[in-house]
């Protein structure tokens, strides 16, 4: 499940690496965390498993301080909703230390934050704001994926000094984490792809990607949700289509997407956050100007409905990004 | 290649990392960042009488920003710049009592403390003057300006947890540090500086805020800016506070002492509030205070009241020497390739 494996990983890169302070909000034992990932981590590691106030621009300036006195803070914001209240650290001071002293400091700070709704948690504790972060310069943002484990994603992280936005998305929690193996996640072919300087992507198919006539690029849980109905598209409708699920939502690897879409010459994306302004219309930006001739119809960006999130589930729905408009959409987009 | 895959460090040791800390202890001599040479001239030589040596600093700062002005009305500089004067009795007093190992973070005022602390005229006035061989090589310009032990951000408030963040990597590794923000009453408005100051004391970490308040948060009078009080918002974190009205060195030098050696002493943050005044508008061309009000805080200045210590003789030569060295930095940093 993606709370253990995640859980164990931070107490895994807290024992291996003696530069990791890992702080937030009621993370300590014995409560654990909002979400339970920092569950046990207090009692092994206490010097270096801080519980904070509830102050989010403090504690995450104090992590700025912590990473360019040579450690590796990871903060943990208790919704992604929170993040707002440390965007001044992210974007004025974290981001900035380095190439303003022109590299004298680094400021490797990772912020990781449970994001999404579908839970019913209403307008402030449901959102997908990473969208806000995206084209900060400087700043990685990365999404927790059903097909990337946890521990190789933080120890690739810690190897690297950018800084961090990690958000994980609540319905992943419960789900487990199964990376490709042997060419095959599960009943389908799936492998991983990266370039120099990203995270890997991981591409899933459920036959050969040659024989697909549509690439979908998902992250987080909507990546999931793209691969039960892709499964079902292939085996109710002989629908194919490949779905590329990127750990590093930006800057984006584009070169994964680039050759799975010169072979389906066609392109969804699908992403929580609100539409406009997007993840999905920068990739579509990026494919159409590499693509253009190629391309066999116009690229579709699919993302929630730009308006609060409702607490009510019914209303919910019918604001954020579902199963059901994935299927129509994806239908439309391979024929 | 990720444009991320490009930010490396160029084997630079983060300047308060966890050895560097491990430092024996002296009083601040300063190293300038880079290797740059420190001129005797603009910072002291170890053997010259405190007094000489507090003055020549602050004649140094003084000199540096009339100087820096200058170069402004020659239309040489860009952008803009917050000039220190009158102020510098605050950095010359409270930065000698720091050591290697500490550290300060300063604001959009940060020249005086810059030199006070690195002694770095060169590589300051060649930054403000965008060139490549400015201490940050022209990009962080006034404002945003770091050295072994220094950073300074111009956007206040959120440089205070990061200061409370040093601190607690000095607690955290046991190198017996100070961590020091300088702030201003202007930042008394930012709400980040309260959940620092709290858990700066919940956590007991060594830091040292330093406010210098010269009653105006740019154009606004702190009458029109400020409920309650300075002290009392610092104290009722639990944090102990010294207030001075002075612009007295030797003063601000002493009471400066009692802080930090509490600080070293028990680890927990200390604040020093000190009421000064800024002699010149807060950046450029852009002050409307009376007339009145700045010609009489001109006869307390601190550079008068320092000088009075001194023979006429030493200050004289005090004075020629800076302006020499000066005018070399000056020439220097002119013919420097952009």
């Amino acid at each position: 499940m993606m709370v253990r494996r995640l859980n164990a990983a931070l107490e895994e890169v807290l024992r291996e690496d003696p530069r990791v302070v890992i702080l937030g909000e009621d993370i300590a034992d014995p409560y654990g965390g909002a979400f339970k990932v920092t569950r046990g981590l207090s009692s092994a590691v206490p010097e270096r498993v801080l519980t904070t106030p509830v102050s989010e621009g403090a504690i995450v300036g104090l992590a700025a301080g912590l990473a360019m006195s040579g450690y590796r803070p990871i903060v943990e914001v208790m919704f992604a909703d929170f993040l707002t209240l440390a965007f001044d650290q992210v974007v004025n001071h974290i981001t900035k230390y380095p190439a303003m002293y022109d590299r004298k400091v680094t400021c490797p700070v990772i912020i990781r934050s449970p994001s999404g709704g579908h839970r019913g948690y209403g307008p402030t504790h449901s959102q997908s704001p990473e969208k806000h972060f995206l084209g900060v310069p400087n700043l990685l943002v990365v999404a927790s994926s059903p097909y990337h484990d946890p521990l190789v994603t933080y120890r690739a992280l810690l190897r690297r000094d950018d800084p961090v936005l990690f958000v994980e998305h609540k319905l992943l929690y419960a789900e487990p984490v199964v990376a490709p193996e042997d060419g095959r996640i599960g009943e389908a072919l799936g492998r991983e792809e990266s370039s120099t300087g990203y995270l890997p992507t991981v591409g899933i198919s459920w036959v050969p990607p040659e024989d697909c006539t549509v690439t979908v690029v998902a992250y987080g849980y909507s990546a999931l949700l793209a691969a039960r109905v892709l499964e079902r598209l292939a085996i109710d409708e002989e629908i194919f289509g490949e779905l590329l699920v990127p750990a590093q939502i930006a800057p984006m690897d584009l070169a994964p997407i680039e050759a799975s879409l010169s072979r389906t010459q066609s392109l969804l994306t699908i992403e929580e956050g609100v539409t406009g302004w997007s993840w999905g219309t920068e990739i579509a930006q990026q494919m159409a100007r590499r693509q253009f001739g190629r391309l066999r119809r116009p690229i579709d960006v699919l993302a929630s409905a730009s308006a609060v999130i409702p607490s009510s589930r019914e209303l919910e729905q019918r604001v954020l990004v579902g199963a059901p408009e994935m299927r129509s959409r994806i239908r439309e987009a391979a024929r | 290649m990720s444009e991320h895959s490009t930010i490396r460090p160029s084997g630079f040791v983060p300047a308060a990392s966890v050895n560097a800390l491990r430092r024996p202890v002296a009083h601040h001599e300063p190293a300038s960042s880079e290797g740059r040479r420190v001129d005797p001239r603009l910072m002291g030589r170890p053997d010259e009488a405190k007094d000489e040596r507090l003055y020549r600093r602050m004649r140094f700062i003084r000199r540096f920003e009339e100087r820096l002005l200058g170069l402004f009305e020659e239309g040489l500089l860009n952008g803009t710049t917050h000039a220190c004067i009158g102020q510098e009795a605050d950095c010359v007093g409270v930065i000698g009592l720091l050591r290697p190992g500490d550290h300060i973070f300063s604001n959009h005022r940060c020249h005086g403390h810059y030199l006070a602390w690195t002694g770095d005229a060169l590589g300051l006035l060649a930054e403000i003057m965008g060139k490549s061989a400015g201490v940050c090589s022209g990009i962080g310009g006034s404002q945003h300006l770091c050295a072994e032990g220094f950073k300074s951000n111009g956007v206040l408030g959120g440089t205070v947890p990061a200061a409370a963040g040093i601190a607690l990597a000095m607690k955290l590794s046991k190198s017996g540090g100070i961590s020091t923000a300088f702030i201003g009453d202007g930042t008394f408005g930012e709400g980040v500086l309260y959940e620092t100051l709290n858990i700066a004391s919940l956590w007991r970490l060594p830091l040292l805020i330093v406010v210098e308040n010269n009653g105006y948060a740019q154009s606004t009078p702190i009458a029109s800016n400020l409920a309650g009080d300075m002290t009392a918002r610092l104290e009722a974190f639990g944090i102990g506070v010294s207030h001075l009205d002075s612009t007295d060195v030797r003063e601000i030098e002493a009471e400066g002492m009692k802080l930090v050696s509490a600080i070293r002493e028990s680890s927990a943050p200390r604040a020093l509030v000190i009421d000064t005044y800024r002699l010149c508008h807060h950046s450029k061309s852009d002050d409307n205070r009376p007339e009145k009000e700045i010609a009489e805080r001109w006869q307390q200045e601190p550079l008068g009241i320092q000088a009075a210590r001194l023979s006429d003789t030493d200050r004289l030569r005090i004075d020629h020497e800076v302006e020499t060295a000066i005018d070399e930095v000056v020439e220097t940093a002119r013919a420097l390739p952009a």
